[in-house]
């Protein structure tokens, strides 16, 4: 599957991309705020005191667990729901009050909500149709979109008679059509298998580029939010844990919630021993008497409880210890192996019974790999692998 | 498991239809005897039923029958589809078990007493009792049993079908009759049908709220048996029977296939 997108702007794309933070500048003016937003379901909270900006043409992906509030957020900015308190504005004017059909945004909904009595064609122009468009001008747009999706076949089609994927480019010509300010995005890949949705992932973010648009995406997937978004905004329980871009989302995070949430992590428990500028030492609960030093500035003092994460690609699994002494290096036991193909998963058992995973990539075509069960092996990580987290 | 029927099953079930459907078959059979005894077989005709078109109070009787059970269903889908949606629609509004209770006791009312209470409703407020009287009071029975049926198509709908219209800029008035409408259709069909059946053959709140002047078919061929059974009455009674027969098997049809193509879809969507 081609992206439908012209020579022209691909080549440009990679310079966008490498450019575009206007996150980072202070006169940049946000398209979107969210201001101090709470919604209330009776008892429960939803969504707390919550404030985000998103600036224009920014693929913004909203990520986190299901009741995390994450698509009640959303719902807002389409006008399903309104806030309990707190504004939200739209390129500077207050959405809260406006019903959903005054509202320039779009939404493309988790369950496609194709309109079953209605050909491909209609469904495409029915927003055209709302606003009165004249006729010429409708089926230019819905050719259009066609043309954008790649369904020009599938036109006279009834929603039924296609296929899943199908369906998922029809819903997403369809919310594209009119145009709209903001495109909303709910667990728009949901429903489609593995490979699909993958290169449907590309095929949006050559999408939102080429037509220049804000695109805000609601999704429980990692993969899929570090893959599309410029920014990603991890949520909890109604609250923003740490919003960013997804590199430094992963190889940054806040918290302990942050880490674990976003791609695998060991997450080992540990004591500050000294802290200086750029640098932790910690004695680590499981192994105590090794010492890790993390390359970091931390606010934590000599004494206290904190968390080392530590990602299994960057820790390696080796039969010998390692040469150069400045690296962490812990002993322990091979407790499970996980073939991959790409990737052997290892867990080790450490001495006081906390197991790690560590990531080898399987670089050369042997069945017979040289770490095997039970095995004796060093794990070792280098300073700037690890992030302390204090909470 | 075991393959077929035991005795006792197909022994069963030839009881159970004949107990059912004896009756009926023997009416429609006698509906087409020469002779004027009703129970006697004197070789095929269809004698009675030139005599049925040619009884002027019958047909008189049929034509007030249609038209009330035309205006019933109408006003009773409008308002039972109305009642369905606020039931599924508005969440637990103040008082919403009292609209519910009220809008289904009609379903287990003894006919009696809702023919007697109409009635002496219609006698306190002074309306001249005939046609009208006898519609209202349709109106009011068949209405729970369009909101069921409207209402089992509403639980199943995907709100966010209505969402996308709205987000689309469509307004809500709109939304219902475009989108809204049009899918659960078949429902409001099988809806009006229903109550098209129920007003026609109803006899007890027909005779309890009519009046001078309007007399349904069912009221009609009760006071004519009364005097003595006919085959003139086998015959207007096998005539009704085919009506409601094709209707019900038309409904029956129609939800089967619905029912048949929502799995269709969703098996589709599943594969997709």
């Amino acid at each position: 599957m081609s992206t439908g997108v012209t020579e022209k702007t691909q080549k440009t794309i990679g310079g966008i991309r490498r450019t575009f933070a206007p996150w980072n500048d202070p006169q940049a003016v946000p398209l979107i705020r969210y201001k101090n937003v709470t919604k209330r379901f009776g008892e429960f909270v939803a969504v707390d005191n919550l404030s985000l900006d998103i600036y224009e043409r920014e693929f913004f992906a909203l990520l986190g667990p299901s009741g995390c509030g994450k698509t009640t957020l959303m719902r807002m900015l389409a006008g399903f729901e309104d806030p309990t308190e707190g504004q939200i504005t739209l390129a500077g004017q207050d959405l809260v009050g406006t019903p959903p059909y005054k509202r320039q945004t779009n939404m493309m909904f988790q369950s496609y909500a194709l309109f079953p009595h209605m050909t491909v064609w209609d469904n495409i122009a029915f927003g055209l149709k709302q606003d009165r468009m004249e006729k010429g001008a409708i089926d230019a747009r819905v050719e259009e979109m066609l043309k954008l999706v790649k369904l020009e076949k599938f036109a006279k089609r009834k929603p039924h008679q296609l296929s899943g994927g199908q369906r998922q480019r029809v819903a997403l010509a369809r919310s594209l059509a009119k145009r709209p300010k903001v495109l909303l995005l709910d667990e728009p890949l949901g429903a489609l298998d593995k490979k699909l949705r993958e290169e449907t992932q590309f095929e949006l973010m050559d999408i939102q580029m080429e037509l220049g648009m804000t695109f805000l995406i609601v999704t429980h997937d990692q993969e899929e939010a570090m893959t599309v978004a410029d920014r990603i905004a991890v949520m909890n329980h109604g609250k923003l844990v740490q919003v960013d871009q997804p590199a430094v989302i992963y190889e940054h995070p806040n918290s302990r919630y942050v880490a674990d949430f976003v791609g695998d992590v060991n997450i080992l428990d540990a004591t500050v021993e000294t802290v200086e500028p750029g640098m932790v030492t910690l004695r680590p609960v499981a192994a105590p008497e090794r010492r890790f030093r993390i390359a970091q500035d931390c606010a934590a003092k000599p004494g206290d409880t904190v968390a080392i994460a530590l990602r299994p690609e960057k820790m390696r699994v080796e039969l010998d210890p390692p040469a150069d002494t400045n690296v962490n290096c812990v002993q322990g036991e091979i407790w499970d192996i996980g073939y991959l193909g790409d990737l052997s998963i290892y867990h080790v058992e450490l001495p006081g019974g906390v197991r790690v995973k560590a990531a080898k990539p399987n670089l050369t075509r042997m069945v017979e790999r040289p770490i095997t069960w039970d095995d004796k092996v060093y794990v070792y990580f280098s300073p700037d692998a690890g992030v302390v987290l204090t909470s | 498991m075991r393959k077929g029927l035991s005795w006792f099953n197909v022994t069963s079930i030839a009881l159970g239809f004949a107990f059912l459907y004896i009756p009926i078959v023997l009416l429609v059979i006698y509906s087409f005897n020469a002779s004027r005894m009703v129970t006697v077989w004197a070789g095929f005709s269809t004698h009675w039923y030139w005599q049925l078109f040619q009884n002027q109070q019958l047909l008189d009787a049929a034509w007030v029958t249609l038209r009330v059970a035309f205006l019933t269903a109408t006003v009773a889908t409008v308002l039972g589809t109305l009642a369905a949606i606020t039931l599924t629609r508005y969440g637990r509004f103040t008082g919403r078990t009292l609209f519910s209770g009220m809008v289904y006791a009609p379903l287990v009312m003894p006919e009696v007493i809702t023919g007697l209470s109409l009635l002496l409703l219609f006698v306190a407020v002074d309306i001249d009792r005939g046609f009208w009287t006898i519609t209202l009071a349709h109106i009011t029975f068949t209405l729970c049993f369009v909101s069921v049926v409207v209402q089992s198509r509403l639980v199943t709908f995907d709100r966010s079908l209505e969402e996308a219209a709205l987000d689309l800029g469509c307004t809500p008035f709109r939304t219902f009759f475009v989108i809204t409408l049009p899918i659960i259709l078949p429902a409001v069909i099988s809806g009006w049908m229903l109550a098209f059946t129920l007003s026609l053959d109803d006899l007890v709140i027909a005779s309890f709220t009519t009046g001078p002047g309007a007399t349904t078919l069912p009221m009609r061929i009760y006071s004519q048996v009364r005097l003595g059974v006919t085959p003139e009455i086998n015959a207007a009674c096998t005539i009704l029977i085919a009506i409601v027969t094709v209707v019900v098997i038309f409904v029956s049809i129609m939800t089967k296939r619905q029912e048949i193509e929502r799995q269709k879809a969703e098996r589709l969507a599943a594969a997709g």
